[in-house]
């Protein structure tokens, strides 16, 4: 019995985790139609603000993710109009620059901070949580209820606010959208902008349960895009449903097996889902 | 029929006596990087054999790995020659890229990213979980290859005689991929991926074609990983891990993907500028990166577009 409570537990930190950064990678993908690899690098960004603002320079916890957040975003924003758009809509140039991006933005980071051991970030809340049986500590757990709290603004952006219904009809319907006096344009910056943002919080809340350092990135890219794919792309409930799918399947398996299993699992789990629906499980924008 | 100039014969009489003349003018090291970079261009160019297909794959590197695999378990573990295990290995990357292109070909655009990325990955994976036989991280040690015994100038250990094979091999895949682009084949892959659909109208099975190209491109990259193999005498799984790929995909890029040149074209250009900077060499991702971000901006088919484009300036 507690061994179930304490997997349930650890696949919803996991699946926090996942949809944290997916949701903002599936805005990008859907509205802007950018396979954008440089998603990870913007997490590690996020991670570095943390590492910077909180544990060497000692501010607030909170405050140096609401910094992340809103550096990450700024730096989605800039990349969006410098790089992003010269893409021009087209699928491949999008996912080779956004290729270029990364290879920018590491070596930026290793010239700025250098490539060395880890960069420790202390938990600002090392408390054990404790439900019966079932532990964690505060620090790995605050990431579920910081995921809720993103995603119910988001979602709430999305759905009464003017520009967050054109945002989401950009993403279904892009020429209708711009019928209906919607600019593409801006709802591409305006996706840019809130993907790169979710991106940013999700580095910024696992710098002190992760490694920080300039390669980072990388493995969280991928799981991001399986989860978005699955979930289809632009669509956030589906990314949602796929987060929680992946979360609980890789938890689980890492609990019985090892994770290289788990990772295994969850890539032949994905071809096998391509394979048989190649236009995604649930989504609308696949072309 | 080959149609050739006096240019291209000009070319093609020239380079085999520079290529064959560059190891003895060059120190051991420059010899590594030219045999390297033969490797190379066997690695791109069996890469455009996908791409005329219209399918960007990112299971590339990993099919070159099968290839060095399969030659480290057959003439590591069970003392094959060079000379069988450099054919069986390119096969078994071939039939394993034959396994891998049908869920492939079902999917297009962005989900082909991410399943050939998937299929990959997976077989990447296998590698690292299944120490027996690939040896996890650690990966397997491959010997030299060795022809005659006690004949010093076929001496495999050695950079110049190894260099001097690698040739041999390379222009032998160069100038089969080179007919294998201009056959019939050939032909069928660009209709695909100009016009899916009306291939598909005049009774083109388009699956069984794309299936096709990616067994063939991943045989070719399988005999790339041979030859890395027997030169590094050792792989480990990292060595066919993703940035390895993004490398890839940014020689093609620069030189572009539409004529059977640009690739090689990119591979060599780029190679020869990171010598260049090598004082450089921490900044060179972020140069090529900013390259690549140029040249989707400003010549979005690659450097092979440039003379076109400055024959007829609009």
């Amino acid at each position: 019995m507690e061994f179930i409570g304490q997997t349930i537990l650890n696949g919803l930190m996991t699946s926090s985790f996942y949809a944290l950064i997916a949701v903002g990678l599936s805005l990008v993908v859907g509205v802007m139609h950018i396979v954008n690899f440089a998603h990870g690098e913007f997490y590690m960004v996020g991670a570095y603000t943390v590492w910077v603002l909180y544990a060497k320079m000692h501010w607030p916890f909170f405050l140096a993710v609401a910094m992340a957040i809103v550096i990450v975003g700024l730096l989605g924003l800039v990349s969006e109009r410098l790089v992003f758009r010269q893409a021009k809509g087209n699928i491949l140039s999008g996912f080779i620059m956004s290729v270029g991006l990364v290879f920018i933005l590491q070596v930026a980071v290793v010239k700025i901070w250098g490539l060395g051991k880890m960069k420790p970030v202390p938990a600002a809340y090392p408390q054990v949580l404790d439900l019966g049986g079932i532990s964690t500590s505060w620090q790995r757990f605050i990431v579920v209820p910081a995921t809720i709290l993103l995603l119910v603004a988001l979602w709430n952006f999305l759905e009464r606010f003017k520009v967050g219904r054109g945002l989401r009809a950009a993403a279904m319907e892009p020429e209708a959208a711009a019928l209906q006096g919607v600019s593409v344009k801006k709802s591409a910056a305006l996706a840019m902008l809130l993907g790169s943002a979710m991106a940013g919080a999700a580095g910024a809340l696992m710098a002190p349960i992760m490694s920080v350092h300039p390669y980072m990135g990388h493995s969280v890219v991928w799981t991001a895009f399986v989860v978005v794919i699955v979930g289809g792309a632009g669509n956030i409930r589906g990314t949602i449903w796929a987060s929680l799918f992946f979360g609980f399947l890789t938890t689980i398996i890492t609990t019985l097996l090892d994770s290289t299993i788990a990772s295994l699992v969850t890539v032949l789990v994905m071809l096998i889902l391509l394979a048989i629906r190649p236009q995604g499980m649930t989504g609308y924008a696949e072309d | 029929m080959l149609k050739i100039n006096y240019k291209q014969a000009f070319l093609l009489g020239t380079s085999p006596v520079l290529l064959i003349s560059a190891p003895f003018a060059v120190s051991a090291y420059k010899v590594d990087l030219l045999t390297n970079l033969l490797i190379n261009i066997i690695l791109v160019s069996s890469f455009q054999l996908i791409t005329t297909t219209g399918g960007w794959s990112l299971a590339h590197v990993p099919m070159m790995g099968c290839g060095a695999y399969a030659t480290a378990l057959l003439s590591g573990k069970l003392g094959v020659p060079f000379w069988v295990s450099l054919p069986t290995a390119a096969l078994a990357a071939g039939l394993t890229g034959l396994a891998i292109s049908y869920p492939l070909a079902r999917t297009k655009g962005f989900a082909f990213f991410v399943a050939s990325f998937a299929a990959g990955e997976a077989i990447r994976l296998c590698w690292i979980r299944f120490k027996i036989p690939f040896g996890g991280h650690k990966g397997l040690t491959v010997p030299p290859p060795v022809l005659f015994n006690n004949v010093a100038w076929m001496d495999f250990e050695s950079a110049v005689p190894y260099y001097v094979l690698t040739l041999t091999v390379t222009l032998i895949c160069l100038i089969l991929m080179y007919r294998l682009n201009s056959s019939r084949i050939g032909d069928t892959w660009k209709a695909l991926a100009s016009q899916e659909n009306l291939a598909k109208s005049v009774g083109i099975n388009i699956t069984k074609y794309k299936m096709l190209a990616f067994s063939l491109g991943s045989f070719f990259s399988g005999v790339a990983g041979v030859l890395l193999a027997h030169r590094l005498w050792a792989i480990e799984p990292r060595q066919f891990g993703f940035t390895t790929t993004l490398y890839l995909l940014v020689w093609i890029v620069f030189g572009g993907s539409h004529t059977f040149a640009g690739p090689i074209v990119g591979v060599v250009a780029l190679t020869f500028l990171a010598e260049l900077l090598r004082p450089l060499y921490e900044w060179v991702p972020m140069i090529f990166g900013a390259i690549i971000i140029l040249i989707l901006t400003f010549l979005p088919n690659g450097l092979e577009s440039l003379p076109g484009k400055l024959r007829s300036p609009r």
